[in-house]
């Protein structure tokens, strides 16, 4: 014990008068472990805290400060009274010990046994005897903490103090500065404001105090360490300002004042604020500033230059409007909400009457505004504004003031839809449904293209207004529609048309099953009378047109379930009587058709009824009518179906693949089962129009009979897109089946389909030894065939090889490797080298049938980086190795992989490759060129140094890109070169003579899209280290 | 000056925007040679100049304000010349020169050596508009004029892009 007090006596002496600050800390410790107590610390401390030296006093506190912050936890109540009534009275000390003192309290409001009426008695002496301004900032910061911690511990004591302590605060903070501090001053006026502090008659000190900072003008310093950012102090701030509705008579004026001020971002800060300030306002704080408001409001939006204050002006008008919509009337009051629309709707109301002047647009947005505020404040705007733009609708007769009005009044639907989003009254439009709707069909009945797509739109919004149109009107609609589909030949407005029928029909089904679709199946159907040369080429033309609205129109309609049932059997009508010859439909009517399917099976719900119908119905049709087409083909020689062409077969792929990837896995696995059942059994029991003959095996076919292989890509569709938890039936027999026919079937479209379909099952097959002997032997036998002396058996080998390849390279499978190096020497290859240069594209871009996501494929992430990062030094190795003749191969396969490449990685991996890569600029191969110069582009608009330091060697060759014979090099460079303009100027800058010269020619060029580009290039250029240029 | 003060026009008549140049097959094709034609002019000077010219009196830009318009560019891409007109905003406008000159530097910029181009006020829209004209069809005040560093700068700040 006695060495403990000498040592405490020890450690007080070093800190006093040694000056040693670090023994604060052990005796700290001393004090943590129980070694000695406060009370011993004080005794000890007795002497330099009585020294007549103030500096020696303000040492003993400091130390006595320093081991309560560390220790204040332990401390009982009355040890922390005690204290307190001795910082209190030091306090009244010089102002030497003030900082020590205030630190030593700070430590003491974050006690939990502070006795009661402490808080209080600490805070008077504070606020009596420190003027917190002229002390240092840390000791601000001090004082500040203080009073965040007694709020968040002793509120009730503190509001006990009533307005004093407003007062104090008001007075500690009164000219503070520094950022930092300023985030505590305001979180500690927000508390006051928000947790009901008594003001008394203080608020309007509590306002000026902080107002006087707003709005905010703050960069931070470069390198700040604080992290301080404007938008924080900002946000603060609004919330101290915007927190109480006392603050409004004050807060108004002042943002009406801001406003006037050039400055954009203090515009933008006081319309937030103004925005967030009314959410809390009532109708009387605002009345007597409406005015000023609102003139201030209409200004900013009438004459702004900036989107987003103009935005900011709108939602301050809305959540201004919506403030009063929340007053509630008496009788004898004043109807603020009117007032003030009566003053928006006079300074607006008559700009929409002058449709090609400025201020209509401003004008409508302003009302749009208010009107989407509340329920009362758009009946009382639309009731003002609709009849007169009705009417001027039907008075004027200029489209492009039509098209207008109508855009205005869809802006004033679309508003009003915003904000009725839950109640379920009636319509604000319904007192103008019948002009409305009138005003639509009319507009639907111009020739004028902008005004019928506009009236479209205004009729989907108007169809989308819950109870408004009752069924006449949908039913005359839906003749509009019909009848534009059948007879509309713009593109732009059929496509809204079809957009508008689908918009509607999903909300009405009804009326389009019984309209639309029997009209457009009857036009579709009836055939031209004879085909003789009496109908003219654009009779044809036209008539095909129609028929592709009809296939689109049936597509968008059909996202109902209801409509499903009723439109795909009018598409599969198409087909089968394509196939049958009855009426005569083209190819690509055929191919429409499939891709109306599609679209249908994409966007359809996923509900049994719908995958029934696609599962049950859709499917073993589409495959009984291709096999249909498919042994036809073969017999007779007159009608060829058009459902054994290429371009038929690959558009009924993904409707198979879309529903078997998404509509009911129980029902997908169920059309697997049939199908492979049918490929390798010749199970033909679950198809419709059942008259095949017994003997059908489709896997088997070769060579001639093309017609029944290529079938195969059907079956690809079928099993390759099913979700990974639905069993593939007979999968080894399937695999050995795919492996022998994509080896041995010549016909192209087959033995790919056959590759591709055997590549996606193995990268769907779970991991084990049957598949790595599986790949294994298929790895061997495509090696047997490469050997081979055909040139066509090598392609067949070398495009299974590498379907094979990116199924195992997807899924990261170990046995990859083995075929990377087999990919590799073959670019060696006299025959194959291009072609598996080539490869390295499908390698590593995503293929829009298979082996992709939507497939439900195992493709793990980053496999490009993978492959990039493992391959890449062989790449660059072998084509230092290889022959002159080989090396544009390489080039290839390198540019080919780097295009994929995220940018991030192309920018961290181009230093090794760029010399490869300029070297492939002038590789006389187009493809090369154009497929490095696409990767070098992204590089080229973030430069890393690297890539400036070879500014020679690029320029020089992009420039002798700029009058290759192909368009798009010649495109692609001068885009490059124009990127090149924003390298640092100082690097760039000797090149502006040349660069000039040689861009002069591209003007000149025979192609326009390519002279665009020279003279967005060369004006970029000469701008350069140009007065007033960059 | 201030936001406060109200424009002397507050409310201009208002021109639709036109469209961008559809992009048709033969544009892409390789065999066919594109002609220069008026609407290439128009969407040079469109693109790279209207746009970003602002009107200090108004915050639309000269397109909506219909300063040039496609009926006033006349281009022969067999005899090599080009002439446009252009229509100031008000009589006065003290941009006209200005303008004026930003429009024949960005065809002098834009277009191959061998195009002749004239570039003059549209006849009845300015006060002083022979004296515009003159200056404009002088060769050496246009050079003298490009020589001076301010003017120089001025022009180039109309003619660098901005970003959307």
């Amino acid at each position: 014990m006695a060495a403990d007090s000498t040592l405490l006596l020890s450690l007080v002496e070093e800190f006093v008068s040694g000056l040693q600050d670090s023994k604060a800390k052990d005796t700290a410790t001393g004090v943590k472990d129980g070694k000695f107590t406060v009370l011993q610390l004080v005794e000890a401390l007795g002497q330099s805290l009585t020294s007549s030296q103030s500096h020696t006093r303000a040492r003993g506190v400091q130390l006595l400060s320093e081991v309560l912050q560390e220790c204040y936890g332990s401390l009982t109540e009355t040890e922390v009274e005690v204290l307190i009534a001795f910082y209190e009275n030091r306090l009244k000390d010089h102002y030497v010990i003030t900082p020590p003192v205030l630190r030593g309290l700070g430590a003491l409001t974050k006690c939990t046994v502070l006795p009661p009426g402490s808080a209080v008695s600490m805070l008077r002496s504070l606020f009596q005897d420190v003027h917190v301004q002229s002390l240092m900032l840390a000791e601000r910061a001090c004082v500040y903490n203080m009073l965040i911690n007694l709020m968040a511990t002793r509120e009730a004591e503190l509001k006990g103090l009533g307005a004093d302590f407003v007062f104090g605060f008001v007075q500690s903070m009164d000219g503070e500065r520094d950022p930092r501090n300023l985030l505590l001053a305001f979180q500690i006026a927000k508390n006051i404001v928000l947790r009901g502090y008594d003001l008394g008659k203080f608020a309007e000190e509590l306002f000026e105090v902080t107002s006087c900072y707003f709005p905010i003008d703050f960069s931070p310093p470069p390198n700040d360490p604080h992290g301080i950012t404007k938008e924080e102090l900002i946000q603060m701030l609004r919330d101290v300002l915007t927190g109480t509705p006392r603050f409004a008579e004050f807060l108004l004026p002042l943002i009406i004042e801001k406003l006037d001020s050039d400055v954009q971002s203090s515009k933008l800060d006081s319309l937030q604020t103004l925005t967030a300030a009314v959410s809390q306002y009532e109708h009387k704080d605002l009345a007597e500033f409406l005015e000023g408001l609102w003139a201030s409001l209409r200004r900013e939006v009438f004459q702004t230059a900036s989107e987003k204050i103009e935005s900011a002006g709108l939602a301050a008008l809305t959540a201004l409007t919506s403030c009063l919509s929340r007053s509630v009337l008496n009788s004898d009051s004043e109807d603020y909400l009117s007032t003030f629309l009566d003053l928006v709707l006079k300074d607006c109301k008559h700009h929409l009457s002058e449709p090609d002047l400025k201020l209509v647009w401003p004008s409508a947005k302003l009302l749009q505004a208010a009107c989407s505020a509340s329920n009362r404040a758009s009946y009382i705007i639309t009731a003002a504004v609709m009849p007169s733009l009705i009417d001027q609708y039907n008075s004027r007769a200029q489209c492009s003031h039509r098209r207008t009005l109508l855009e205005v009044v869809q802006r004033f639907i679309l508003s009003v839809t915003m904000s009725r989003s839950l109640d379920n009254e009636e319509s604000v439009f319904l007192a103008f449904r019948p002009s409305l709707c009138c005003m639509v069909f009319s507009a639907l009945t111009e020739t004028n293209a902008s005004l019928q797509i506009t009236a479209s739109s205004v009729l989907t919004s108007l169809a989308q207004q819950r109870g408004l149109l009752l069924d006449s009107d949908i039913n005359l609609a839906v003749d509009h529609l019909t009848r534009l589909v059948l007879t509309e030949n713009d593109a732009e407005v059929s496509l809204a048309v079809v957009e508008c029928a689908g918009a509607l029909a999903a909300l009405h089904p009804a009326a389009f099953i019984t309209k639309l679709i029997p009209r457009l199946k009857k036009e579709m159907f009836s055939e031209p009378m004879d085909h003789d040369n009496e109908r003219t080429v654009s009779e044809r033309h036209s008539y095909h047109a129609v028929r592709q609205r009809c296939l689109s129109a049936l597509a968008a309609v059909s996202s109902q379930p209801s409509v499903v049932q009723e439109s795909t059997p009018v598409i599969l009508e198409v087909l089968s009587s394509a196939h049958k010859g009855s009426v005569g439909f083209s190819v690509v009517e055929v191919v429409l058709a499939c891709r109306s399917l599609q679209r249908i099976a994409e966007q359809v719900q996923d509900t049994e009824e719908t995958g029934r119908c696609f599962h049950d119905i859709i499917i073993p049709r589409l495959l009984s009518l291709a096999l249909q087409a498919a042994l036809q083909g073969e017999g007779s020689p007159g009608h060829r179906s058009p459902l054994v062409e290429e371009a038929v077969l690959s558009a009924m792929v993904p409707v198979i693949s879309t529903s078997c990837s998404r509509l009911q896995p129980t029902l997908a696995g169920q059309t697997a089962l049939r199908a492979v059942s049918l490929f390798l059994n010749g199970d033909v029991s679950f198809l419709p129009d059942n008259s095949f003959p017994s003997h059908i095996q489709l896997l088997k076919q070769r060579g001639d009979s093309w017609s029944q292989s290529q079938m195969v890509c059907l079956l690809m569709g079928c099993v390759c897109s099913l979700p990974r938890s639905v069993e593939v039936p007979q999968i080894e027999e399937l695999l050995s089946e795919l492996e022998e026919m994509s080896c041995a079937c010549s016909h192209p479209l087959s033995y790919t389909s056959a590759a591709k379909c055997f590549a996606g099952l193995v990268n769907k097959r779970p991991q084990g030894d049957s598949l790595d002997s599986q790949i294994q032997s298929s790895v061997k036998r495509v090696c047997r065939e490469l050997d081979s002396a055909s040139a066509s058996v090598r392609t067949q080998a070398f495009t299974f090889m590498i379907w094979v390849a990116k199924a195992l390279l997807l899924r990261y499978h170990p046995l990859f490797t083995t075929l990377t190096d087999k990919l590799f020497s073959l670019l060696d290859d006299a025959d194959l080298g291009p072609m598996a240069a080539d490869g390295f594209t499908l390698l590593m871009s995503d293929s829009a049938d298979i082996l992709n996501r939507s497939c439900h494929a195992d493709v793990r992430i980053m496999y490009r980086q993978r492959f990039f990062s493992e391959n890449s030094d062989k790449l660059v190795q072998g084509f230092n190795a290889a022959p002159q003749e080989k090396k544009p191969n390489y080039l290839k396969a390198l540019s080919n992989i780097v295009n994929t490449l995220p940018k991030q990685v192309q920018v961290t991996e181009l230093p090794k490759l760029l010399s490869l890569l300029l070297e492939a600029l002038s590789c006389p191969d187009q493809g090369v060129q154009l497929s490095t110069l696409s990767c070098l582009q992204p590089v080229i608009m973030d430069p890393p140094p690297v890539l400036v330091q070879q500014l020679e060697a690029l320029v020089s060759r992009l420039l002798a890109l700029t009058s290759s014979p192909a368009m798009n090099v010649r495109i692609t460079s001068l885009r490059c070169i124009h990127a090149v303009s924003r390298f640092p100027e100082h690097e760039v800058l000797p090149f502006r003579a040349r660069v000039l010269r040689a861009l002069a020619r591209p003007l000149d060029d025979r192609k326009r899209l390519v002279r665009s580009e020279a003279v967005k290039a060369r004006g970029q250029w000469f701008l350069l280290g140009s007065p007033g240029g960059s | 000056m201030s936001g406060g003060t109200s424009l002397e026009n507050a409310n201009p008549v208002i021109f639709e925007r036109s469209g961008e140049r559809l992009l048709t097959a033969t544009d892409e094709n390789e065999d066919v040679h594109d002609p220069i034609d008026d609407r290439e002019i128009f969407d040079i000077l469109f693109l790279h100049l209207i746009r970003s010219i602002n009107d200090p009196e108004h915050p639309l830009s000269l397109e909506e304000l219909n300063v040039v318009e496609q009926v006033r560019v006349k281009v022969n891409d067999a005899e090599s010349t080009v002439g446009i007109e252009f229509t100031p905003t008000i009589p006065h406008c003290s941009m006209a020169t200005l303008i004026g000159l930003s429009i024949k530097v960005k065809l002098l910029r834009s277009l191959p050596d061998r195009f002749k181009i004239d570039v003059h006020i549209t006849p009845g829209s300015h006060a002083s508009e022979e004296a515009v004209n003159k200056q404009l069809a002088d060769k050496e005040r246009v050079a003298a004029a490009l020589e001076n560093s301010s003017l120089l700068e001025v022009v180039n700040q109309c003619l660098t892009p901005r970003d959307i």
